[in-house]
């Protein structure tokens, strides 16, 4: 919003103060200029501002002077009404509330014999020509000008009518089904029920408080007039106006509560401009009124007010004396309060508040009224007294367990959108058809509240490809959703993705790319954290269709622990590579962190280490390709050896001189006893035991 | 080993006895200085005191023993004197361990950089977060979060938005598919603020409260340099007994000064928001030029950084719908919020809102 220093200065006493200062002032108590631009010598500055939607009695230049009042303590000049004597009429022109609920107030003044032309500096106080230049607005007649010149200077909408084209009188009333209106936009609009126009005895003539009528706009040839200057109530505006999708100024002001008292003064600035180029008044003004809403706004009843509140809710000031009860009475005063001392015991004041302030209701609004005048930053810095103790949230620690972790192996965390697109959402949602659609997505592809943070990984992970960034291993943690549209469920995950080489850099050793079994091991390692010994992976057949589609089939393992599953890792599936134009192979997962939080996290505990000398053993295994690493495992781990306190593979490699489908392994066997050397005796049994174990396995040593 | 003999002792006179004595010298001498491994360490200590045959018992069986009784104190004397030498060369070819030209051919190119593991960096937004949670939770707050997807009731009604209010305009809110249907309240949305967790916790707790709510936030807006429709806030609650503005001021600039030094200042303007009255907007002195003007600052010296007030009464009356004790004549609070992503980007220097959601891993690797 616009507003000229010239022209606010024309309803205040001389000012002691400068443009730069009066926009300090002004800023620091809630009304911001955001910008001040100089308009040359004579012409003050412009004052570009930023006045918060309860404020709207501020939006306009009669407005912001009463702040400037408020602020240094000066008498505001009253806006200028006194109109010629009206001729009169034979009898007072026709107005009719019907819709009672929604307008309280509308008065109608009859212009006769005008001159519709250009606008010019009519007299002091209607520099219309000076300030439209200075503000840059539009200059369309003098008819219309008169009613932005009102609207700019006490932000009261106002509308003139071509009096001819009105038939019989004004109705005020909602719109009849079918009903057709072509607004000032020239657009054609049929009419709900539920709108509310002004209309004469044949059709409807306006949007009322939205927009006028095309119809009845003032033209060159419009010789009589008809003035109007109403109160709207704010819902029936808004309704009507969001229905046409129209945002006008007369509908933003009606909708945030205009001026009651208003409307005359604004009705005698539009007629006193107008007639300045010729014409004359017939009749009084109409002035038809609603008891039940000018009760609900110009009448409200006073609100009580007590210091003790005012120092209860504020607190210490800066300055020893603080604030008073003549600090209280001086700054609502001077923002047209009207205070009366209280004989109630709880209040000091009972205060009558200004009509042009509907956001003041209660007594926390005079509070802040008070405060803001006073100026906030006078009152003191203190801090409250400590509360109890602070409580961190359950799963914090877990979480942080699992950051450290995948921080600590290389990769860097991400935060990818909330939202997926329909298929992949279809592709990746853990429970099929349980994915949330959004009413109003923000474009097609992100038309999903996110199933998985998959979807948002490939993305970041091609994204960096395409950008030719190779090496990527990123991690997210973040929500995912599942659930109906009239029950949305959230639960933590965590997505990692990683393809290029690993996070080694050296320029003396081969950097090899990232595999399956690395990004497997990040998983173990972040299972660790946990408290638990149950801990596989597993893969199932593609038939059994329980293998999430956007991974590889027979390079991708479930994670599971305690029996439940939290997760599955692996190679993207190539088709869903290749849909996103990925050419390496990408290594992704998605674990349920809801699950993995319900086990608590390892608690560290130390155990003696043995003094005795370990002894190591190797065995060189041949195994047929059908037998896994876990038979092996499973097979030693069933040995219950107390002594053999540590296995391992060292070494998986195939040899030309092995069958085709066998593959040799390298087992490494650690024997120890807590109490005693071993004896060699012992020894050799051991490796029996390991030997006959492994062979029924089905490895054979290899000679 | 055997040892070349040394040669036998003809005359015992002195002069005889210092040549003698003088070749066995300056053989050791040659010797230690030649010593180039431990082997030849070893080698050398065989050489001269090799219990069976070093070259000092041969000298002790064959000149010593040898020698006429008068010749046996001087040939003793330079015995011992020999014997202490090859000693002290054996000592220093001990100490000083492998010869420099031994050590030299070892060389290797310490300016080739290390190897690096490299770590991953934490996201800016989960570090700006952590610190701000930090400096509150010092002061005794707790953390609470609450959905991402909320209900119309939590998002606007209960914060004193009520239905059909223009305050809702300010705020284009995302909406779940299908609730035309279903009564206002009840309506799913993505939540636009992360104020609803102020009325879940005072639905949990009754007073006092001192909570900080991290948590991402969604808007319906086109996203440019500053703006996206995914972003995050910290929201802060702090209700008890006399807990004035004066509070939250000095509250606001302990926490300012926490995250961006002791010599910020801070001021107040009054601002609305519909859950806070009075209500106000926090602007800290601009952290680049300290206050003097710059571009950072639009030459204006401060940076605006977030919003807070006092508790609205209406907000307090919702919460007392199930804790009576949220009774707004006894009771007061305040509550602030801040943009995570704007903060971020003005501590890190980051030009576009949108790097914090692609992912990019050079851009990510600057945070380790």
């Amino acid at each position: 919003m616009k507003i000229l220093t010239k022209w606010l200065r024309a309803y205040l006493p001389p000012l002691p103060v400068d443009d730069a200062q009066l926009a300090e002032d002004l800023t620091l108590r809630g009304i911001a200029v955001e910008g001040i631009y100089s308009l040359g010598e004579g012409n003050g500055s412009l004052y570009e501002m930023d006045i918060t939607t309860n404020r709207v009695d501020a939006m306009n230049h009669y407005g912001i002077a009463r702040e400037a009042a408020a602020i240094y303590g000066l008498e505001l000049k009253p806006l200028a009404v006194d109109l010629p004597a009206a001729q009169p009429a034979a009898s007072p022109y026709s107005v009719r509330i019907e819709a009672e609920d929604a307008c309280g107030r509308f008065t109608a003044r009859v212009l006769r014999d005008v001159t519709i032309g250009d606008s010019r500096d009519w007299f002091p106080g209607a520099e219309v020509d000076t300030y439209f230049k200075l503000l840059e607005q539009k200059k369309i007649s003098n008819a219309v000008d008169a009613t932005n010149f009102a609207w700019l200077a006490m932000g009261q909408p106002t509308h003139a009518f071509d009096l001819d084209k009105i038939e019989g009188g004004i109705i005020v009333r909602r719109a009849r089904k079918g009903e057709k209106l072509k607004t000032l936009d020239g657009i054609e609009r049929t009419l709900d029920p539920e709108d509310l126009v002004v209309a004469d005895h044949a059709r409807p003539l306006a949007l009322a408080g939205v927009m006028g009528g095309w119809d009845t706009m003032i033209t060159p040839a419009t010789k009589n007039v008809l003035v109007e200057a109403a109160w709207f109530e704010p819902m029936a505006v808004r309704r009507t106006a969001r229905r046409h999708g129209l945002h006008t100024d007369a509908s933003h002001r009606f909708e945030r509560g205009a001026d009651f008292a208003a409307a005359p003064v604004a009705s005698a600035i539009v007629s006193r401009i107008l007639l300045a180029n010729g014409g004359t008044i017939e009749g009084d003004l109409v002035d038809v009124r609603v008891p039940a809403l000018e009760a609900r706004t110009v009448q409200r009843a006073p609100v009580a007010l007590a210091l003790s509140e005012v120092h209860r809710i504020l607190g210490t000031t800066v300055d020893k004396e603080g604030i008073t009860a003549a600090t209280v009475e001086n700054v609502l005063t001077a923002l047209g309060c009207t205070l009366a001392s209280s004989r109630s015991e709880h209040a000091a004041w009972q205060v009558t508040l200004p009509s042009w302030r509907l956001d003041i209701e209660r007594e926390i609004d005079l509070i802040e009224e008070v405060a803001r005048v006073y100026g906030y930053n006078r009152f003191a810095n203190t801090l409250p007294s400590f509360g109890e103790g602070v409580r961190a949230l359950p799963w914090a620690e877990s979480e942080a367990a699992v950051r450290r972790t995948l921080l600590a192996a290389g990769f860097h965390e991400a935060i990818a959108s909330t939202f997926c697109s329909a298929a992949d959402a279809a592709l990746t949602a853990p429970q099929p058809a349980q994915s949330v659609p959004l009413g109003n997505p923000l474009s097609e592809e992100a038309g999903m509240l996110r199933p998985s943070l998959v979807p948002g990984m490939l993305a970041m992970v091609a994204g960096n490809l395409h950008r030719d960034v190779s090496d990527v291993r990123l991690f997210e943690l973040g929500t995912v959703f599942s659930g109906t549209t009239e029950k949305v469920d959230e639960r933590p995950a965590l997505a990692f993705g990683a393809v290029g080489a690993l996070p080694e850099q050296s320029p003396l050793h081969p950097v090899r790319p990232i595999e399956f079994h690395d990004v497997k091991g990040v998983v173990e390692q972040l299972l660790a954290r946990f408290q638990s010994r149950a801990v596989y992976f597993d893969r199932f057949p593609p038939e059994a269709g329980l293998t999430p589609a956007w991974l590889h089939p027979y390079r991708s393992a479930r994670v599971v622990i305690e029996g439940s599953t939290v997760g599955w890792f692996g190679q993207l599936h190539p088709t869903e590579a290749a849909a996103r134009k990925l050419k390496e192979p990408v290594l992704v997962g998605e674990l349920y962190l809801d699950r993995l939080y319900k086990l608590p996290l390892r608690k560290p505990a130390a155990r003696d280490i043995s003094r005795f000398q370990p002894v190591r053993r190797d065995f060189s295994l041949v195994l047929p390709d059908t037998i896994a690493w876990e038979t092996i495992d499973h097979a030693i781990a069933a040995l219950q050896i107390p002594e053999l306190v540590e296995w391992r593979v060292r070494e998986v490699f195939r040899d030309k001189r092995l069958g085709a489908h066998e593959y040799s392994l390298l087992l490494g066997v650690t024997f120890q006893a807590a109490d005693r050397t071993l004896r060699e005796e012992e020894l050799q049994s051991f490796h029996a035991k390991v030997v006959e174990a492994v062979g029924k396995a089905g490895a054979r040593l290899r000679s | 080993m055997t040892n070349e003999a040394i040669p036998n002792l003809t005359a015992f006179d002195e002069a005889a006895l210092d040549q003698a004595f003088a070749a066995l010298e300056r053989q050791a001498r040659d010797g230690a200085s030649a010593l180039s491994s431990p082997e030849a360490v070893e080698a050398f200590r065989l050489q001269w005191l090799g219990r069976k045959q070093g070259l000092l018992k041969d000298v002790s069986d064959r000149w010593l023993k040898a020698a006429p009784p008068a010749a046996k104190k001087p040939v003793g004397e330079r015995f011992k004197v020999l014997k202490e030498l090859v000693e002290t060369l054996l000592d220093a070819a001990l100490g000083a361990g492998p010869s420099d030209a031994a050590l030299a051919a070892e060389a290797i190119d310490i300016t080739l950089p290390g190897t690096r593991r490299l770590t991953g960096a934490e996201h800016p937004i989960t570090r700006t977060l952590n610190e701000i949670v930090s400096v509150f939770a010092a002061l005794g707050y707790s953390v609470g979060v609450g959905p991402e997807v909320e209900t119309d009731f939590y998002n606007f009604e209960c914060m004193n938005f009520p239905p059909g209010h223009p305050a809702r305009d300010t705020q284009d809110t995302l909406v779940v598919a299908g609730q035309e249907r279903r009564a206002q309240r009840d309506r799913l949305l993505l939540r636009t603020h992360t104020s609803p967790v102020q009325m879940r916790t005072m639905e949990q707790q009754p007073p006092p409260v001192r909570i900080v709510i991290p948590g991402k936030v969604h808007r319906n807006d086109a996203q440019d340099a500053t703006h996206s429709p995914i972003f995050h806030q910290v929201e802060g609650l702090c209700v008890d007994t006399n807990i004035t503005f004066s509070d939250l001021k000095g509250t606001l600039d302990h926490a300012m000064k926490a995250l961006f030094g002791s010599s910020v200042k801070t001021r107040f303007f009054p601002s609305f928001f519909p859950f806070t009255e009075p209500s106000a907007d926090v602007q800290i002195s601009c952290i680049f030029c300290g206050g003097k003007g710059c571009r950072k600052c639009k030459q204006s010296g401060w940076i605006e950084l977030l919003g807070c007030g006092m508790v609205d009464p209406a907000v307090f009356a919702f919460a007392a719908e199930k804790q009576p004790a949220y009774d707004p004549k006894k009771i007061s609070g305040f509550a602030f919020g801040m943009g995570v992503e704007r903060i971020a980007m003005m501590k890190y220097g980051i030009s576009e809102i949108g790097q914090f959601y692609a992912g990019d891993m050079r851009f990510l690797g600057q945070f380790a």
